[in-house]
This record gives C-alpha cells, sequence and structure tokens, in this order.
C-alpha cells in the first residue's frame, strides 16, 4: 500500500533530515508514528501525501510513486486518494458544518458533487453524532463536535489511506474515546489504511502497529524497518 | 461554480468587512467621476436658463448677482434700476423690454414683479385659472403653489423682510388667481406679480379711507381747502380688493420707481450690439448678457472642481491603499486556510479562486455600484442641481 525506499528528505539548510531507507505499510494496516516532537513524524506524513517531496528516494502510495508526480497531480491523487485529519480540525470558520464536510468536493474538479455525496455527507453526520449541528458554523461547536466534523470531511471522498495527525491532540478524554471509535470503526468497516502520528500513548493499543521514531534517532537520523517497528514505542 | 460558492460563503460571513470594502471602492471609483458628471449637467442648466435671456439691464453692480436674481430670483437683491430703464429700451426699438422686480418673498418663496410678456417669454403657461388682471392679484408657479398649499380663489400674504422691519415692507394679501404649469424651472418657484402690486408691497403704493367721506373724519390731521391732510388712524387695506381697488395710488413718478432689472430681448444681433452699445459708457447703468456671466461663473466652477477631484482622487488614492492593505493583511490572515486547501487536494486555480474572490468581488461590486451612482447621477442630476440652484 505505502512503499518507502531510500527516502531523504531536509528543510532547506537546517540541520533537520529524514532518511528512511525501507518503510511499508500494507492495505488495511493501522499504524501509529510516536517520538519526540521534531523527528520528523509529521513531515513523513507530508511525504506519504505528496504534500512535500523527498531528496532522494521513492515514495509509493497503491502503486503509484507519488514522489515523482507534479504538482497537480499530487493534488489530484490527494484528493482522490488521502484523507486527512489535522490536530487543529483546520476546518473553515465561513463554512457551516455541512459545507465544511462536503469541502473536497468544491475544490478540484475530480470530484463531482451531487445529491448522492450531499446524502452520504448527512449520513456520516448522523453517524457521529452531529446531524443536528450542520447549519451551524465550527465556532459554535465543542473540540470534540469540531474533530468530528474534521473526520467527516477527511473520509467523505471514501479514501483508501487515511492519514492523521494528532488527531486527538486537543481533546479531552471522553471526546477523544469518540473520534477514535469513529476513525477505527470506519477503518475497520471500509478497510481503509490508518498512518497517525501521536503523542498519547494511551491510544497505542488501538493501532496494530507502531513506529518509535526515537529508536531510530540515537545515530542522528530516523532509521526505520519493518522489524524494529513492532511494538518498539508501546 | 463550487469555488464561487466557497467565495460567497466567505463574503457572506465577513459581510461588515466586505460592505465596508464595497463602499470605499464604490466612493473612490464615483467621487471624480460623479463629480464631474454633476458639473457638466449643472453647467449645462445654468447655460440653457441663460441662453435663453437675451440681455439684462440694471443699475451697475455685481453682474453675477443680477443674474442670478433675474434667471434664479435668488434673495441676493442687485443694485437697483428704475422702471425708466425699460421704458428707454423700449423707446430705443432695439427690443422689447420686460421689467423684473424681485425683492419680496412670501414665506420662502420669491415674489416676482413682472408684466405679462414675462410668461410669453419664457413660454409659461396656465395650469389652473386665470392670469392677474388686475393690481393686487397672484399667479403662482407650480411648486410654489405646491409648497404654500394654496390655489385659485385661496390668498397669498407678503412676508416682512426682516422681523424688526415693522415700518417696512408691506404685508400684502394677494388673491390667487392662477397657478402655472410645471415648468422644470426656477419659475416654478416664483410668485408673479404685476410689478405695480410689487411697488405697492414695497409701500410705494397704498389704499387707504376716502378722507372725504364723514366716516373717515377721525383720520383727518387738517384740512387746508381742497387739500386734506391724514393722520395716523387713517386705515390703510392691507388687500386690494374690488371694493378698495380705486382708492390705491402711488406717490411719485412711476418712471422713478425701481425694478432689479430689465430684459431685453433684441430680435438680432445688431439690435443686440447696438443696445449693449448705448451702455457701454454709462456710470450709473450696465448690460449684462447672462451666458457670459454664466461662462465665468462656470469657469471660476471648473477651476474649484479640479481642486475638489485633485482633492477627491488624493483622498481616493489614500482609501485604495488602505483597502489593498486590507485585501493584503487578509491574504496574510488567510494563510493557514490556504495550506488547508493545499494539503486537502484542492486545485491551484480553486485555492487562488477562493483567495482572489473577495479582492475580486468587492472591486467588481464597488465599481458596478458606482457605475449606478453614475446612471442615477445622469439620469437625476438634473433634479439634484435643480433644487440646488434654486
Amino acid at each position: 500500500m505505502v512503499r518507502i525506499e531510500g527516502l531523504r528528505f531536509r528543510y532547506g539548510e537546517g540541520d533537520f533530515h529524514l532518511d528512511i531507507p525501507e518503510l511499508q505499510v500494507e492495505d488495511g494496516d493501522t499504524t501509529a508514528f510516536i517520538g519526540p516532537s521534531g523527528s520528523g513524524k509529521t513531515t513523513l506524513l507530508n511525504l506519504i501525501a505528496g504534500i512535500i517531496r523527498p531528496e532522494t528516494g521513492r515514495v509509493e502510495t497503491r502503486g503509484v510513486e507519488v514522489s515523482s508526480l507534479p504538482d497537480a497531480d499530487r493534488r489530484r491523487f490527494r484528493i482522490t486518494t488521502v484523507g486527512l485529519v489535522f490536530q487543529e480540525f483546520e476546518l473553515l470558520e465561513y463554512l457551516s458544518v455541512l459545507d465544511n464536510i462536503l469541502l473536497p468536493y468544491r475544490l478540484h474538479s475530480a470530484l463531482s458533487l451531487d445529491s448522492e455525496v450531499r446524502e452520504r455527507a448527512r449520513s456520516l453526520a448522523e453517524r457521529v453524532g452531529i446531524a443536528d449541528k450542520l447549519d451551524r458554523h465550527p465556532r459554535r461547536l465543542s473540540q470534540g463536535e469540531r474533530q468530528r466534523v474534521a473526520v467527516c470531511r477527511a473520509v467523505l471522498t471514501d479514501p483508501p489511506l487515511l492519514l492523521t495527525d494528532e488527531p486527538t491532540g486537543n481533546l479531552d478524554p471522553v471526546n477523544r474515546e469518540r473520534v477514535l471509535d469513529i476513525l477505527f470503526d470506519y477503518v475497520r468497516e471500509s478497510r481503509t489504511t490508518l498512518v497517525s502520528v501521536t503523542h498519547d500513548h494511551e491510544i497505542l493499543s488501538r493501532f496494530g502497529r507502531v513506529v518509535d521514531f526515537r529508536d531510530f534517532h540515537s545515530t542522528g537520523v530516523a532509521e526505520v524497518s519493518p522489524g524494529d517497528e513492532e511494538g518498539g514505542g508501546a | 461554480m463550487d469555488t464561487l460558492y466557497l467565495a460567497w460563503r466567505y463574503l457572506r460571513f465577513h459581510r461588515i468587512k466586505t460592505a465596508i470594502l464595497v463602499a470605499a471602492i464604490t466612493l473612490i471609483v464615483f467621487l471624480p467621476i460623479g463629480l464631474r458628471v454633476l458639473v457638466d449637467q449643472s453647467s449645462r442648466q445654468l447655460t440653457a436658463r441663460a441662453e435663453a435671456t437675451p440681455l439684462v439691464v440694471s443699475a451697475k453692480g455685481s453682474p453675477t448677482e443680477l443674474t442670478l436674481n433675474t434667471l434664479y430670483f435668488s434673495s441676493d437683491v442687485p443694485a437697483r434700476t428704475t422702471y425708466r430703464a425699460a421704458s428707454e429700451i423700449q423707446e430705443t426699438g432695439l427690443a422689447p423690454a420686460i421689467p423684473m422686480y424681485v425683492r419680496f418673498r412670501v414665506r420662502d418663496q420669491p415674489i416676482v414683479g413682472t408684466t405679462l410678456e414675462y410668461f410669453s417669454f419664457r413660454g409659461l403657461e396656465l395650469a389652473q385659472g386665470r392670469q392677474m388682471t388686475v393690481l393686487g392679484e397672484a399667479v403662482l408657479g407650480s411648486r410654489a403653489a405646491e409648497r404654500l398649499g394654496v390655489g385659485p380663489g385661496d390668498h397669498v400674504i407678503s412676508s416682512p423682510e426682516s422681523v424688526f422691519d415693522i415700518a417696512g415692507v408691506y404685508p400684502l394679501r394677494m388673491p390667487v388667481v392662477g397657478v402655472l404649469n410645471f415648468s422644470d424651472s426656477a419659475d416654478d418657484d416664483a410668485v408673479f406679480v404685476d410689478v405695480k402690486t410689487a411697488w405697492v408691497i414695497e409701500g410705494l403704493g397704498h389704499g387707504h379711507q376716502d378722507l372725504s367721506q364723514p366716516e373717515a373724519a377721525a383720520g383727518v390731521l387738517r384740512r387746508d381747502g381742497n387739500v386734506v391732510v391724514g393722520n395716523a388712524a387713517v386705515m390703510q387695506f392691507n388687500e386690494i380688493t374690488p371694493d378698495n381697488i380705486d382708492s390705491f395710488h402711488f406717490h411719485g413718478d412711476l418712471s422713478g420707481f425701481p425694478l432689479t432689472a430689465v430684459v431685453a430681448m433684441p430680435p438680432d444681433q445688431r439690435s443686440s450690439a447696438l443696445l449693449q452699445g448705448r451702455y457701454q459708457d454709462s456710470e450709473l447703468s450696465q448690460i449684462v448678457d447672462p451666458s457670459e456671466v454664466m461662462d465665468e461663473l462656470l469657469d471660476t466652477i471648473l477651476a474649484v472642481e479640479k481642486f475638489v477631484i485633485a482633492g477627491a482622487v488624493t483622498v481616493g488614492l489614500a482609501t485604495l491603499a488602505t483597502a489593498f492593505l486590507v485585501f493584503a493583511l487578509s491574504l496574510r490572515l488567510r494563510r493557514r486556510e490556504r495550506e488547508t486547501l493545499f494539503k486537502i487536494g484542492g486545485s491551484r486555480a480553486a485555492i487562488g479562486t477562493v483567495m482572489t474572490s473577495e479582492i475580486v468581488a468587492v472591486l467588481t461590486a464597488g465599481v458596478l455600484l458606482a457605475l449606478l451612482l453614475t446612471f442615477l447621477t445622469q439620469t437625476y442630476g438634473d433634479v439634484i442641481i435643480r433644487a440646488l440652484i434654486r
């Protein structure tokens, strides 16, 4: 599903660099990236999504070498193949809950907004308990409700790959569990691949695999291999 | 369409900011253009009535004051000439002359003392009633009748020039005998009376009890042969009626009675030139061509207009700079939103549309509103200008 080979990335002339000789995430896997801040977890998510490109190496998702695609194709790839959930939710304040959920369909011609999609958005909202708040704007929602809207937005396109960056980082324990239940129920039912960055070790038991970036920084680089990842950070 | 929907939602959510920006852009565009349109229209209007008034004669004084008083019945009364001036013009045979005495008011409406020739000169026609035929009768312009709330059969009373003017202007009660058609000119605001009626208002003519009659004995100060001298108890009439009209009389030589202007209407260029030549060296009188006076006035207005437009443009540029600063800050504030849309996978065109929609929509709405205002100014500017210069 996700295959990384000989990846090397650095931000400008800074000290930070990320080296991953090889990493593979299989279809339907639920994988958590853990490790200290600045170890490259979010960077790796961005590389997998094609938001940024590596200096060298390959990032291949579902048979597509994302790292070699031009910008327009990487955008098309993201909007059709990847669902993204952010720690700060990143909802648009000027859109209603329903319009926020439908947002991907208004951003690219690869997706077509029709009544079926609208019905699916309503159905998702009902499933996560925000069906009665579809006309509200995000500022009139609780933190937990906002993240549920963000999850609905990420899964509306039915993406085969779901990337979440600290999805429960801003939530209280009750909302954290609820959002995770929603995410994992969805992933299980739709056999979606989930890759999540988290600092919250209490939720690691929910993931099938955990990759601890800390283990690979003793040499100054994050060298990740499937064998090392298993249960590394638990 | 989907991105335009997002743009619309953004503008709607930030509607107060959007409205302020649109208003600013509208003013920036409209002020210089609208001002230009208004000045052009006022130029045309001022010139049109001036061109329809060939020559105006009066005592030496301000030609502008004279022209504005004669054409628009402004309250600034020019230096007075006499009725003799009108007679002299008639006697030259170079031009028919219409006397004008525009000094008094009925509340805010000017009383225009003139002759019946004025109505045909301006092409004014009656909508109701009849023309004035005897001393003391008034014919009203349509707006004057409306504002005073009177029509044929009602009365109007001349107003004192000052509340302290106890012994001054005669408060004459005048029957309204006719109302003119709307002419869309200064004539609509006027209360027209015969010039002699205006003199009665001034106190140059009056009517009172016949002192030879026994019932007026209390008003007799002394009798000296056929001469009867009245005292302060003599009752003066403040309305001219069929019963007392014969008692109205003028003291002195009518030719020496005041006029504010005489409108002369030479039939051709030659007569006009000859008539103007007669006043060229006069120390007491002047003859003015209202068109020339208006042209000079317009030159002054145009000079002022340039400063006003320069000011408007300067303010406009400053406002424009502020507007673009607001746009720039807005784009900066939306950087995170832009990043989110990019990460989700929004196309470059879609994100560009969403981000620039605010600027494009505000500029478009501002320019369209300015064009609408300009159109309205062109359509209704005449009415505004007439209201301003009345």
